[in-house]
């Protein structure tokens, strides 16, 4: 018999700190996988986010550099603009792309910087106990919305690639899920996608990632796949939201 | 070579080119705008990247990423600026990487105006960032000396890893004088593997991957690395103090000025030698590391000092806890953009020196 | 033919891998691993058609599928 699935070759083997089900280790896996795929990992260069995926690097066998919190775009920048022929990625949460770097994220955008942004959306700030993001839900009960997200105090869940597809700058933008074990191959062809098109200049490309967070949802990892399909994708559409 | 007049904004600019700086991203403020306009045309002539950030927050992390991947970067502002761009500092300093960042500071604080100031020496030379991180801190006095500050800028950047501040102020910037230049071709981008910098974000193409990093979680490590942060910053103390003597030896009155006010207390001092007033100056040109024992040692020959400056007092603290309490320290400063004027300091001095004068006694 | 392996003591025990498979021959084993969870077990079996839907929705890549 031979192995037709195994650990992708850029990411380490090594056991991560994400919680049982999270889906940043499902991102991470499906990144190394397209990175092993296109045979770039000598010439990937990644920018890590403050957040759950703080540590990304421990777990990524290839240059890696850290970013203050919401900077991470700016950071791939100039990155990118020093190495036009590397290949650039930022790997984001919600609190980090679309709360603290918001106008780092549109102006990336709007500059239709040649790099991939990958947006983990899992609706709360992981790392710091779980509070209200951007994308959190109406309704939606977090550290600091005990009662449930409030409009009239707290606004409404921010639909940023929406927000982004209007600009220029970006050539494709796509919502995906790793929920399924099909929408989880989706999410891997729209990376894969999104880094060919750095490959090949055509410019800023952003794939969200609607992704679990059974600890902060309160749920098990199994309901929380359950919450995507059912409540989050009723805010956050699955689809290709601008391909140029 | 014929010299041109050009003001002290764009000399920085240029010096940078000149030194291999090959991205700079900025943002408009004034008293420092003719830096990122010089820059928008000459730095993509000369085949470099110039980036006009959505805010000086984003320029100072663009500046971060091209340091991160081995490029010499620069970034301009004005004091409201640079006070955004601290967090950024504290990061570049953490993540020992090199970066050059230019304040033409005016007056303050808030809003302010434009006026030239000098009232961000704490937060250059303490860190206005988080963290026990320090930075070099170059005090230019002239259009010709801040190209060579520039140079030494970058050149000490890259030595020690560390981010450095060019310190200047409304007037330096602006002010334009005849300097000789030399203009440079960057030839591309930076060689994608530089040597000097096996550390720098490349592609892990024949070596394992770098990682450019300040988080340190482990039980210890964070104590362990500012440690070794802490031998580095004493190294540069010890190797990378510079300072500009006036008439010093013979002086019982010694002036410590820096920047654009030195040039003013140099006029005076020379006006008080005439009435043969033993007075000298002591001009720091790095702000950090400061010239502590410079003036120890002079606090042991001359009987007081006098700090000028145009701020409400700032370096002052460092003169007093140079000298120690030996000597008395006086102080004359204008806040808010205000520029001492070469009378009244020749006032003081008199005043300092010949207190029958004016029958106060200061010695 | 097919079958997976599992990395018990790595499993996180999210079970993910038994909800998705077609054939239900994952389950939550009754012993705990090392990490104090309940880890997939396969339940060996040619019923196993290689889909590899465990393995693509396993966060930890503890299974490897072979064919």
């Amino acid at each position: 018999m031979k192995k037709i699935f195994g650990r992708p070759r850029s990411l380490r083997d090594v056991p991560t700190h994400y919680c049982s089900g999270c889906g940043h280790s499902l991102a991470h896996r499906l990144i190394c996988e397209v990175i092993d795929e296109l045979g770039i990992r000598e010439d990937v260069i990644a920018v890590c986010p403050v957040g759950c995926a703080v540590i990304a690097y421990e777990y990524w066998d290839f240059d890696c550099s850290e970013a203050a919190h919401g900077r991470t775009p700016c950071v791939a920048t100039g990155i990118k603009r020093v190495h036009p022929d590397k290949i650039v990625f930022s790997y984001q949460g919600d609190g980090d792309l679309a709360a603290i770097g918001t106008a780092e994220i549109i102006h990336t955008a709007n500059r239709g910087e040649n790099i991939t942004v990958i947006f983990i959306n899992n609706g709360v700030y992981g790392m710091t106990n779980g509070q209200m993001a951007p994308t959190t839900l109406v309704g939606q009960r977090t550290s600091t919305t005990p009662r449930g997200r409030d409009i009239l105090r707290d606004g409404y869940p921010l639909k940023i690639s929406e927000l982004l597809a209007q600009l220029p700058g970006p050539r494709y933008v796509e919502r995906v899920s790793v929920d399924t074990p099909a929408n989880i191959v989706k999410t891997k062809a729209a990376i894969k996608k999104a880094f060919k098109n750095q490959i090949n200049k055509k410019g800023f490309s952003l794939v969200e990632v609607l992704s679990p967070c059974p600890t902060y949802w309160g749920l098990s990892p199994k309901d929380a796949c359950v919450r995507i399909s059912e409540e989050m994708t009723k805010v956050f559409p699955l689809g290709v939201i601008k391909d140029t | 070579m014929a010299k041109i007049m050009m003001c002290g904004n764009e000399v920085i600019g240029e010096a940078a080119i000149h030194a291999g700086c090959t991205f700079y991203a900025g943002y408009p403020i004034t008293p420092q705008n003719e830096l990122p306009q010089y820059m928008s045309s000459r730095m993509t002539e000369a085949g470099g990247t110039f980036i006009q950030a959505e805010s000086e927050l984003a320029a100072i992390n663009m500046i971060f990423g091209a340091a991160a991947a081995g490029a010499r970067a620069m970034t301009s502002s004005s004091s409201p600026g640079i006070s955004l761009k601290q967090e950024g500092i504290s990061y570049l300093s953490a993540c020992q990487l090199p970066a050059v960042i230019v304040n033409m500071m005016r007056g303050g604080p808030g809003l302010g105006n434009i006026a030239p100031s000098q009232a961000d020496y704490f937060q250059a030379t303490r860190g206005g960032g988080h963290g026990d991180y320090r930075t070099i801190v170059l005090a230019p006095s002239a259009v010709e000396e801040a190209w060579h500050l520039t140079h030494l800028a970058f050149d000490l950047a890259d030595e020690y890893r560390n981010p450095v501040i060019i310190l200047g102020d409304g007037i330096l910037g602006q002010m334009m004088e005849p300097i000789e230049v030399v203009r440079k071709h960057l030839h591309g981008r930076v060689a994608n593997h530089d040597s000097r910098k096996p550390w720098a974000l490349t592609g892990c193409k024949g070596r394992k991957p770098n990682v450019i990093r300040s988080l340190y979680l482990g039980e210890g490590e964070l104590e362990e690395f500012n440690r070794i942060l802490q031998m580095k910053f004493n190294k540069i103390k010890s190797k990378e103090v510079r300072f500009e003597p006036v008439y010093t030896e013979d002086s019982d009155l010694v002036v410590v000025a820096y920047g654009t006010t030195s040039r003013i207390v140099r006029s005076a001092i020379s006006k008080a030698r005439h009435e043969r007033l033993h007075v000298g100056m002591l001009r720091p040109i790095t702000l950090w590391p400061f010239p502590e024992a410079e003036l120890n040692k002079l606090a042991k020959k001359t009987k007081a000092f006098m700090v000028v400056e145009m701020s409400a007092g700032q370096m002052v603290d460092d003169v007093k806890l140079s000298v120690s309490g030996k000597r008395p320290i006086h102080f004359y400063g204008r806040a808010g953009g205000g520029i001492p004027t070469e009378e009244a300091v020749l006032d003081m001095i008199r005043d300092i020196l010949r207190p029958k004068a004016r029958n106060k006694v200061y010695i | 033919m097919a079958k997976i392996t599992i990395d018990r003591e790595a499993c996180k025990g999210c079970e993910l891998c038994s909800i998705n498979c077609p054939e239900k021959l994952i389950f939550m084993d009754d012993s705990l691993n090392i990490r104090g969870v309940h880890p997939a077990k396969f339940r060996d079996s040619d019923k196993c058609k290689g889909c590899k839907m465990c393995a693509i929705m396993c966060p930890e890549i503890c299974i490897e599928v072979y064919k």
